[in-house]
């Protein structure tokens, strides 16, 4: 399901890194050889076999990262983004697999276009990466997409990202169909009627600043009625971008009723709240916007428990004259993928809110899952997707300093600590820093 | 929920900039509303004068920029910088290359190239004078930006306030009406606030935001509040916002009807006053609109000589408040 660039496997070792696989139960300091792309020994003192040597000493090895939540863009916008500068991206942040959502132009609503991506990805792609279609004919929330022959060309799920399924007949009947092909449906929550108008979170600081509310209802009464049609069908379901502290509780009340629902969080949500928007950066302007600090710590403890299994950047790139403007005239969305593992390991793992070894996991393990993805594990045998993390080594974000080619990001100007020093994606080192 | 984190202090908006503009009633102290008030008396006796005109501002040059219609505070800032003998030059939205799609970059980026010292501007959107502070050299005073702020209407109600009732501190101010699409009342309530005034607000409830309480004022729903207040300040229903559907109110009868401010509703003598423009007979009743206390009037007059006061305060003794004018870090 998922494509990339073809080209040689990488063989080397990586010498004393502390290799770190909490699923796996792996925690310590060893050698790691790769033979072909494959990892072929963890050890210490390991033959080198004449292979390429990184020196891993002072730096973690852990499982690459997936991101279930990109927007590539392509086709329609490539002056946003493109397959090749979406994937170096991914690539830059430690990244061994994307999954890249339909609302492009034109939607990946056939099988015609999505196949003419995946033979994008097959010629450009520096990481794996899946396409998912949408549910509905041109994201319009009128007629079903075909989903079986999208699936047999090779969505990897379904979706209509960056717009809800407003009908819940319509949705009824996408969680009844979509069960044939064997893939999930990952939903954008949001009632239109509620969320009209709004640009921030409704609450005090949308009060003061009179920038119109979004009330935190219009994301939670679609998680819930989502929620009981996936009961009513026993279909699995994926929440997209949970942003609500009564969404995750709607989602944890699901899960303990038997609902196979996972759910993921995205790098701004777990970071920042609507106090952010008193600079009016339309930097911080994001579907769903960003809530409160109450908000927040539910996001938190439902990651630490694991009912949000996914961290998800929704990478969202936009054209700079697009989002130099005033706030409410801005487009939703933020860049994250080459700064998410740098932007949470400050921002969480640095005082103590989570572990090292649960964001690891949130971010490869969970998402893995989630979309039934192979999991990108430190182990013999296993095909080596990888990252050398530097815990140490702090940095500022540039506009100048990405890869995407876009530079919306919430980071602009701040200092990070945590870089990625090298991604193996696939067994091939595909980022070096 | 017990345990809350603040967050890390590098990711808070950026505290005590540098001060070069009027762009929010929230970045000005208490001392910098004293100055401006005392200034725009001393310009009020001025204009007793035969000859009216200052010579003050003499080869400064004012832009008023607007990009939403405008009677009151277009012409007064026009009125205020050519009673300083201050060029003037207005640009509105119509007529402009913002009618051939023009961005505000651009045209801030075109008028700024003329060096104006001070740029008063006025946009349907929160942000655009701050965009325009980061783009320009000059001076920014906001003339109105979207539901946010309106400074200048916020200090000239105080100057008005004070002149009819002698003082602002321990009044209670009731704010009646559209508070939700309301510059005016945003700034009036920190101003207020910030002088030491108590604020109620009175309005149907879908019309008085959520939170709005955090700001320091009370709320209700009941319109005989407004008989304890000092001062009644009544709101425009402003029908220009008020989204197609959005039932904020069942029709304007009916809000007529249980908010509008009547005689009956008022005790004698109460002062009663409004940004205008007025729907006569929607929000406030002709008969108050034309009562003796009314200072509605008053609030005009004012206006000229407040807005007189901010453009000599910011280009002789340095700014009045302000923001940061960080480089613009938008992408």
């Amino acid at each position: 399901m998922l494509a990339a660039r073809q080209r040689h496997s990488d063989s080397l070792v990586v010498t004393g890194a502390r290799a770190l696989d909490p699923v796996e139960g792996l925690d310590s300091q060893v050698d790691v050889r790769v033979d072909d792309g494959v990892i072929a020994a963890i050890g210490t003192a390991l033959p080198r076999n004449e292979h390429r040597v990184v020196d891993g000493a002072g730096l973690t090895l852990a499982p690459a990262f997936v991101d279930p939540h990109v927007h590539l863009r392509t086709p329609g916008r490539e002056d946003e983004e493109t397959v090749a500068t979406g994937t170096a991206a991914a690539a830059a942040g430690g990244y061994c697999a994307i999954l890249a959502m339909p609302n492009t132009d034109p939607v990946v609503d056939s099988a015609a276009v999505l196949g003419s991506l995946l033979d994008q990805a097959k010629a450009e792609a520096e990481v794996p990466v899946g396409f998912l279609a949408s549910i509905t004919k041109r994201q319009a929330g009128g007629e079903l997409t075909e989903m079986g022959e999208l699936a047999d060309e090779g969505a990897v799920a379904f979706t209509d990202d960056g717009r809800p399924v407003v009908a819940p007949a319509l949705m009824w009947r996408a969680l009844q169909y979509a069960s044939i092909t064997g893939r999930r449906l990952a939903v954008h929550c949001e009632d239109p009627t509620l969320s009209r108008g709004g640009h921030m979170h409704e609450g005090m600081v949308s009060a003061e600043l009179g920038i119109g509310g979004w009330p935190s209802i219009a994301e939670s009464v679609m998680v819930e009625r989502d929620l009981a049609l996936a009961a009513y069908e026993e279909q699995p379901l994926h929440l997209l971008h949970l942003s609500a502290r009564e969404s995750v509780e709607a989602l944890e009340r699901a899960r303990a009723a038997g609902v196979r629902a996972t759910a993921e969080a995205t790098p701004h949500h777990l970071v920042l709240t609507d106090e952010a928007v008193r600079s009016l950066d339309p930097n911080v302007k994001m579907n769903p916007p960003l809530g409160t600090e109450h908000d927040r710590q539910a996001l938190l403890a439902a990651l630490r428990t694991g009912a949000i299994s996914c961290i998800a950047t929704d990478h969202a790139p936009h054209a700079r004259h697009e989002k130099e403007v005033p706030f409410e005239e801005a487009p939703f969305g933020v860049t994250g993928l080459e700064t998410a593992f740098p932007a949470l390991y400050t921002h969480l793992v640095e005082p103590g809110v989570l572990t090292l070894e649960t964001l690891l996991e949130r971010m490869s393990a969970g998402p893995a899952a989630a979309y039934g993805l192979e999991r990108p594990r430190v182990a013999v045998g296993a095909p080596a997707n990888f990252v050398l993390l530097d815990t140490n080594a702090s940095w500022r974000v540039t506009e100048r300093g990405f890869r995407s080619r876009s530079a919306n990001s919430w980071l602009l100007g701040k200092t990070l600590t945590g870089r990625v020093r090298l991604t193996v994606a696939a067994g091939r080192v595909v980022h070096e820093s | 929920m017990a345990d809350i984190r603040v967050m890390r202090e590098d990711l808070l908006p950026p505290k005590q900039p540098p001060r070069r503009h009027l762009l929010s009633v929230a970045d000005l102290t208490r001392h910098d509303v004293e100055r401006l008030l005392a200034t725009a008396r001393s310009f009020e006796r001025s204009l007793e004068r035969e000859v009216k005109k200052l010579p003050t501002l003499r080869g400064r040059t004012v832009v008023n920029l607007f990009f939403e219609s405008s009677t009151r505070t277009s012409s007064s800032f026009e009125l205020a910088a050519k009673r300083l003998s201050a060029d003037t030059m207005s640009v509105k939205s119509s007529g402009s290359s913002v009618d051939k799609g023009e961005s505000l970059k651009d045209t801030a980026l075109t008028l700024g190239a003329y060096d104006p010292d001070v740029i008063v501007i006025r946009h349907p959107h929160i942000g655009a004078p701050q965009l325009v502070a980061r783009l320009t050299q000059s001076h920014i005073v906001n003339a109105g930006d979207g539901k946010h702020q309106h400074p200048t209407q916020a200090l000239l109600d105080l100057y008005t306030i004070r002149e009819a009732l002698g003082r602002i501190e321990g009044l209670h101010v009731a704010i009646v009406g559209d508070v939700l699409h309301s510059r005016v009342a945003r700034s009036d309530i920190q101003a207020l606030t910030l002088m030491g005034a108590r604020v109620t607000l009175v309005g149907p409830p879908a019309l008085i935001p959520r939170g709005i309480e955090a700001m320091g004022c009370e709320r209700t729903t009941e319109i005989d509040a407004i008989r304890a207040a000092d001062v009644v300040y009544v709101l425009r229903m402003q029908r220009e916002r008020m989204q197609e559907g959005a039932n904020y109110v069942p029709s304007l009868r009916e809000y007529a009807a249980r908010w509008g401010v009547t005689p009956e509703r008022l005790r004698p003598g109460q002062k009663v006053m409004h940004p205008g423009p007025m729907n006569r007979g929607v929000e406030i009743d002709p008969r108050v609109a034309d009562a003796q206390e009314a200072l509605i009037e008053t609030q005009v007059r004012s206006g000229l000589v407040v807005r007189m006061a901010v453009l000599y305060d910011l280009l002789t003794r340095g700014p009045v408040a302000v923001e940061s004018v960080v480089p613009l870090q938008v992408a």
